[in-house]
């Protein structure tokens, strides 16, 4: 599935990282738990949170991760959308909650990276 | 090669700078991406660590051929029982650092996990030193 197909099923907004949008994606991982996302071995997963702070973007940063869906619309601060952009991070942002956007994708598909 | 930062308790704005220029640095050397991602992983916990408990820190970074050689010096609390520390799950974190989605008591066994060679040098009251290995 592309990253575009993910973003037309969780009705995202793309904040930054469009020239990501034709990627393929697999698995996803779901958590606020941002220690938790640090103990993820593998590399090539959308990361799905309700967490959006700046350090959600680091996390995301040292984990080599390219993709972040942010659930419940919450505010991406330009901070976070300028460090996002930096490292070619796209960011999406869902009205829907992080139960919903899980269901759903993996519904359509997408694995579990556990 | 020799890298040096100041990293300021409670600023978690800048939280990760450090590991981000490291990742940088270690990218543009060419080091495999595994051993990258290990690096900066195990720095960036312990950079976080310093920002959610100490008072202030300094991070000194040492590459060469061979690897990678990680300090970090905290003036701060110290821990008082390491061991303890070291169980995942155990985390004396406050209330906001477990908000901002970290102090799960998951961060120095992370950085065990993620690093080759991984001692803690701390005196209760005065701060804490880490020394990460990571080997190329």
């Amino acid at each position: 599935m592309t990253l575009n197909d993910v973003c037309n099923l969780v009705s995202g907004k793309v904040i930054c990282g469009e020239s990501r949008l034709n990627d393929e994606i697999s698995h996803a991982f779901a958590s606020d738990l941002l220690s938790d996302v640090l103990t993820v071995k593998t590399n090539h997963f959308m990361l799905i949170t309700g967490l959006a702070n700046l350090q959600c973007i680091r996390t995301a940063e040292m984990s080599d991760i390219s993709y972040i869906l942010i659930a419940r619309n919450k505010s991406v601060t330009d901070e976070m959308r300028e460090l996002a952009s930096e490292n070619n991070i796209l960011l999406i942002v869902s009205p829907f909650s992080l139960f919903k956007c899980s269901g759903i994708l993996y519904s359509a598909g997408i694995k579990p990276v556990y | 090669m020799y890298f040096e930062y100041f990293v300021e308790g409670g600023d978690f704005t800048n939280a990760g700078y450090a590991s981000s220029q490291i990742k940088k640095h270690l990218k543009e050397l060419g080091v495999d991406p595994s051993v990258i991602k290990r690096s900066v992983i195990a720095l960036y916990e312990a950079e976080v660590n310093i920002v959610a408990h100490a008072y202030r820190g300094k991070i000194k970074i040492f590459i060469n051929k061979n690897g990678v050689k990680m300090l970090l010096e905290d003036e701060g609390p110290g821990i008082a029982d390491v061991g303890l520390a070291m169980k995942k799950g155990f985390s004396t974190a406050s209330e906001a650092v477990r908000e901002m989605g970290f102090g799960a008591g998951m961060g120095l066994p992370n950085i065990n996990e993620n690093s080759d060679s991984f001692n803690i040098d701390t005196v209760v009251g005065k701060g804490t030193t880490l020394e990460i290995i990571i080997n190329f």
